[in-house]
């Protein structure tokens, strides 16, 4: 009896609950944090607009039960809307650039050569996220301020978004390019191994029936690993989604305004994070912290959302991979 | 009558010019679409480098080795110093739990608690560090009362890395071969004695490779350090609790905003350590890897 309850199953299995357990803490702890801010905010939380501390000096007031700053709301529906459309646009881009470079490396590549051309592509996700937030705004957003948004709102002007000021810079597309550099990887190391790792079978049997190269890749290979494809590109959406530091650096932190095209400034929620807790802190009701772990509360049950969806499809596959980033 | 070789020819079906050139058009627009997609991502990360080590190798010098931040200048001794300590810490946390969950992942397959412990493990991954980060400014920092300190840091970085050890570890170990389990379970051995003494032994380096990993994604985190270890201009005093700690990749962040050169400076030597480190680890632990894991 004795050495059942010390056998290494036991050991193993209380140890490794652990791992489940932090996520259910994260979860619990935000919840309870929180509480009283969604209590207060209710659902117009997420729909309405506006962030605002109220008057730092006045007397609290109570509403709904619980003590806040006069003119004190929170409401989020700006960082959702940036959130959103930045992670849109950079997965928008990421996933046809990503299978490309797949395709490529998969069979353009020698196989001697592949490996290491593909670590070196795929090293980009092994590169902190600081990393990124200091190269898009020592050398990215210069670039794009001057040069390249004025270029394309003078000659792509007449789409819908993509016309008006061109700003300085800091924004929308200027982060969607920035987190489409750091979700590619996620995508190409997955797809690539998918189509390297398919039976030979299929690709000879498509090039005996007279496909060009190119054929039995798009036409054969690629609809075969259709499901290692989704479920990269869905978490690869998760991790654009709570991208912290570097959207930080680069999205311009607007506040409370929506996005009026592609180069407006913009804040997620993750940035809004760490941009905001400073400031929070300055509230004696402490009803603006709260507000921010709601914010953090919605991030993580969005991510915990997106990131089941795309076990659960990559589990189906049966393709367990590790994508170190 | 004998059939000539003209009119075998003329019974082959003989696709439509039209076709064929739209076939081969298709064939070459595809390869330079895909080829542009690799090139444009390969000069992303040249691009990144080339700034990283060219602004980063004029910064970095031997003050910056050598001595503590003072106000916009000084070096990065405190910094360096405190990201090896966070990095360190978190991961002297995050490996027994991390380890005996990939243990019992590969060795008890079967168990009940496996496939929960897989699935969240890998919803973990996906959790965003500053929510890490936030929930340990809201449970350690404010709620126990330490403050910004080493210990909430690497608590965060633990949560962070937790999930890559367990994972390296369940694949080093189903590495192993099964033969291997059954010889020594037909010896007599115990089954804990065999996966202590046998398979976690052939495993190891594969689970080393793992740590080295989680070690280097733990340097290169930020966010859920901001509202955790806080920053300190001054080296440690060797309390774990009620005292903030500087690290490198605050200095990026922080420093690279200023508008002076020489708080620049310093941002641009941080990422290039940084940088390097967690090249330099990625790099070995991928050779390791595909010696042993063929991954």
């Amino acid at each position: 009896m004795i050495s059942r309850i010390f056998s290494l199953r036991t050991i193993t299995a209380i140890l490794g609950s652990l791992v489940p357990l932090v996520l259910f803490a994260i979860v619990a702890f935000l919840v309870i944090y929180s509480w009283p801010a969604v209590r207060l905010n209710g659902f117009g939380f997420l729909i309405h607009n506006g962030w605002s501390l109220g008057s730092q000096y006045g007397e609290p007031i109570t509403v709904h039960g619980q003590m806040i700053l006069p003119g004190a709301h929170y409401g989020i529906l700006f960082l959702i809307v940036g959130t959103l459309l930045s992670t849109a646009i950079a997965v928008l881009i990421a996933l046809p650039l990503g299978v490309g470079a797949a395709m490529f490396l998969a069979e353009a590549v020698s196989p001697i050569a592949r490996p290491w051309i593909s670590f070196f592509v795929e090293l980009l996700a092994a590169i902190p996220s600081v990393v990124f937030g200091l190269w898009g705004y020592v050398v990215v957003i210069p670039f794009l301020g001057q040069h390249l948004f004025p270029f394309m709102v003078r000659w792509l002007g007449f789409i819908p978004f993509f016309g008006g000021a061109s700003g300085s810079g800091y924004g929308l597309l200027t982060s969607s390019f920035v987190l489409t550099l750091m979700i590619v990887p996620l995508i190409t190391s997955t797809v690539r191994d998918a189509l390297v790792t398919q039976p030979t079978g299929f690709r000879e049997g498509a090039l005996a029936l007279g496909a060009t190269r190119f054929e039995a890749l798009s036409g054969v290979l690629l609809p075969n690993v259709r499901r290692v494809i989704v479920g990269s590109t869905i978490l690869a959406t998760g991790r654009a989604l709570g991208e912290t530091m570097a959207v930080l650096m680069v999205s311009g932190n607007a506040l409370n305004y929506l996005p009026s095209n592609i180069y407006t400034p913009i804040s997620t929620m993750a940035a809004f994070i760490v941009s905001q807790l400073d400031s929070a802190m300055q509230d004696p009701t402490g009803m603006a912290v709260r507000s921010l772990a709601e914010v953090a509360l919605v991030l993580c049950v969005i991510s915990v959302i997106v990131n089941s969806f795309a076990n659960i499809l990559i589990y189906y596959q049966g393709r367990r991979k590790m994508v170190f980033v | 009558m004998a059939t000539t070789a003209r009119e075998y020819g003329a019974l082959i079906a003989r696709p439509p010019l039209g076709r064929v050139i739209h076939r081969r058009l298709v064939n070459y627009i595809g390869w330079a679409l895909c080829t542009l997609a690799f090139l444009l991502l390969g000069s992303g990360m040249v691009w990144i480098l080339v700034v990283v080590f060219l602004r980063g190798f004029h910064a970095l010098t031997f003050t910056v080795m050598t001595h503590v931040t003072q106000g916009v200048g000084g070096g990065l001794l405190n910094a360096i110093e405190g990201t090896a300590l966070l990095a360190f810490g978190g991961i002297l946390l995050a490996v027994p739990p991390g380890m005996a969950a990939g243990i019992y992942l590969s060795e008890y397959d079967k168990g009940p608690l496996a496939p929960v412990i897989r699935f969240f493990s890998d919803v973990l991954v996906g959790v965003p560090s500053i929510v890490v980060g936030y929930f340990g400014y809201v449970t350690m920092v404010a709620w126990l009362g330490w403050g910004f300190s080493v210990a909430a840091g690497s608590i965060a970085l633990a949560i962070i890395s937790l999930p890559y050890i367990t994972r390296t570890t369940e694949m080093a170990l189903r590495q192993v071969p099964r033969t291997l389990r059954e010889a020594g379970l037909g010896l007599g051995i115990t089954e804990g004695k065999v996966i202590m003494h046998i398979i976690v032994p052939m495993g190891l380096p594969g689970i080393l490779t793992g740590i080295l990993l989680a070690f280097a994604i733990s340097m290169g985190e930020t966010a859920p350090l901001i509202y955790t270890a806080g920053w300190s201009n001054y080296l440690w005093n060797g309390q774990i609790t009620h005292s903030p700690i500087g690290y490198l990749t605050y200095a990026i962040w922080a420093f690279i905003t200023e508008p002076f050169a020489s708080a620049n400076a310093l941002a641009y030597a941080a990422a290039l350590l940084v940088t390097l480190f967690v090249l330099l680890i990625s790099v070995v632990s991928r050779m390791v890897l595909q010696r042993r894991l063929g991954a």
